[in-house]
């Protein structure tokens, strides 16, 4: 799913966050990123759904080389990928309901489809009963569900996380980390960046370790 | 390796059913409705700053609008005379009137003439006393001081200032002839001033475009900036640089819409205010001149007027502003 060949990301200005990174994430995986404050989670997530670009060596996202891909094409690779961000990145002006279905508005899904997909993703999430309040009056682990609604409604073949449980407390982080679970059982490749080491622990799967930019060998 | 296979057949259908999605009419036009109907809501639960912008859209507008419609009528009003361009000829004095009268058939009998009506001056000194308000006056007059007159119609195909002239010269060159003149040749002159006031129209019109092509590219740009963390969000979960862009474009197309129909209030009322006046005036000159009013085909310009300068101005705005968020 996703297969990173001597990827290097070097920021203008010279800062370099990523040096020669390999590895190779098969269809279905689930894994974590971990790695202490600026060792380059975020950068490497964000070379995946190509908000940032590679500076040097290949990098594909289900089977395709987007190192050098074109500006147009971003968008198409991007509704593959479902991706939850640490602050959520709710917009405030409208409901639930309507932050879940951007992404099937985007695709260009049917009326019907849209109210269906929706419901089934808050289903998932447990928040079917607050689909018509606007985010600002959730909690901060319901918002943060309200993001993996809308990462998963279009259902991507990829979701990447960026620190999901970053603000939320243990129970919750768990709860939200049992989540991705279910989803990965149903054949969604998981990508999730963590500094929880704890909670990783905790969990089963493989973990790829940052450290300076560098992938550490696990 | 089962799920390897069941994602690979997933990638591919959601390949196909993303095309199926893009290609079906009717997804298209209701998102295309809905996305119009959500940038008019937009616009009116702002409707205080959207009312002022369309206003100086509006008003824009109105100025060239109105121009030209006071210039068309104005070019009615002349226009009623362009068919029956006449000559009229002066007589001499010594002329006597059997001598006037066998000469208004001699002429009549040209092929360059369609009629020729005689006015004796005993005719014209009734007329004028009509007409003119100075009855008490010519009673003091010891003898009719006006001459015979031969009003001259050229024929259909002799009409054209060229071939008028051509009949005037060889009217004048009668012996009995003391003054041709063509009559009207102010309606002429009329025309020529109303050309250049047209084209002078048209030069306002252009700048008051570009006026309000200005006024909608920095309202939309306004609205982008408003809206920079929504574009970031939908951008990020893969919206296309179209459909980022749809809201503003129809945002532009309903600032041109309101803009003309505020025009459009806006000459029409001030063609309502003018035509008590004109009236007025038209009744003085004894004449039954009403103005007209705006045509449909004046609304309908109006309206794919603005609707073009909407849709231009926040192109423009959009194309310069939108590629500049991205998330990062």
């Amino acid at each position: 799913m996703i297969r990173f060949d001597n990827v290097s990301k070097r920021y203008p200005g010279g800062f370099e966050a990523l040096r020669n990174i390999s590895f190779n994430m098969q269809d279905g995986a689930m894994a974590f990123l971990t790695g202490h404050s600026g060792a380059g989670k975020s950068t490497l997530l964000k070379l995946i759904a190509l908000i940032e670009r590679t500076t040097r060596g290949q990098l594909f996202v289900d089977g395709q080389n987007v190192s050098r891909i074109g500006k147009r094409r971003i968008p198409y690779i991007r509704r593959k990928i479902g991706f939850i961000f640490q602050n959520h990145h709710l917009l405030f002006d409208r409901t639930v309901f309507d932050n879940v279905a951007l992404p099937l508005i985007i695709a260009g899904y049917r009326h019907q489809d849209i109210a269906r997909r929706v419901r089934a993703a808050l289903d998932k999430v447990g928040l079917l009963a607050k689909e018509r309040l606007y985010p600002i009056t959730l909690s901060g682990g319901e918002q943060q569900r309200v993001g993996i609604a809308r990462a998963v409604v279009n259902k991507p073949l990829l979701l990447l996380a960026d620190e999901p449980t970053g603000n939320l407390d243990p129970d919750l982080s768990r709860e939200i980390m049992a989540l991705f679970a279910q989803f990965n059982d149903v054949g969604v490749s998981v990508l999730i960046a963590s500094h929880d080491i704890a909670l990783i622990e905790q969990l089963d799967y493989p973990v790829l370790t940052l450290d300076n930019g560098r992938l550490a060998a696990s | 390796m089962k799920r390897t296979r069941r994602n690979r057949w997933r990638a591919q259908h959601h390949w196909l059913e993303g095309l199926r999605r893009r290609l079906s009419p009717r997804i298209f036009f209701q998102r295309h409705a809905q996305v119009a109907l959500d940038s008019l809501g937009r616009l009116y639960r702002n409707w205080l700053p959207s009312l002022m912008t369309a206003a100086v859209i509006g008003i824009a507008l109105a100025l060239p609008s109105g121009l030209y419609l006071l210039l068309e009528n104005i070019d009615r009003l002349s226009g009623s005379w362009d068919g029956q361009a006449s000559l009229s000829v002066f007589l001499r004095d010594n002329v006597s009137e059997k001598a006037a009268v066998d000469l208004a058939a001699q002429v009549a009998a040209w092929p360059e003439v369609g009629g020729v009506k005689l006015v004796t001056p005993a005719q014209a000194l009734e007329e004028f006393r009509q007409h003119s308000g100075f009855a008490d006056v010519l009673d003091t007059l010891h003898e009719n001081p006006l001459p015979a007159v031969l009003i001259v119609t050229p024929a259909p195909e002799h009409t054209r200032p060229e071939r008028a002239a051509g009949l005037q010269a060889r009217l004048a060159a009668l012996p009995e002839t003391g003054l041709a003149q063509i009559d009207l040749e102010w309606v002429q002159r009329l025309a020529a001033i109303l050309d250049m006031t047209r084209r002078g129209i048209l030069l306002i019109s252009v700048l008051l475009g570009l006026a309000v092509l200005l006024v909608i590219g920095n309202t939309i740009r306004l609205e982008i900036q408003n809206r920079r963390e929504e574009i970031l969000v939908t951008k990020l979960i893969g919206a296309t640089n179209a459909f980022v862009r749809r809201p503003f474009l129809y945002s532009g197309i309903w600032y041109g819409v309101l803009g003309a129909l505020i025009a459009w209030v806006l000459v029409q009322a001030g063609f309502w205010l003018l035509a008590g006046p004109v009236s007025h005036l038209a009744g003085l000159y004894q004449s039954a001149f009403r103005l007209q009013t705006l045509p449909v085909s004046l609304l309908n310009l109006l309206l794919w007027g603005g609707i073009s300068l909407g849709l231009l101005g926040s192109w423009l705005a959009v194309g310069r502003h939108l590629d500049a968020i991205e998330p990062a």
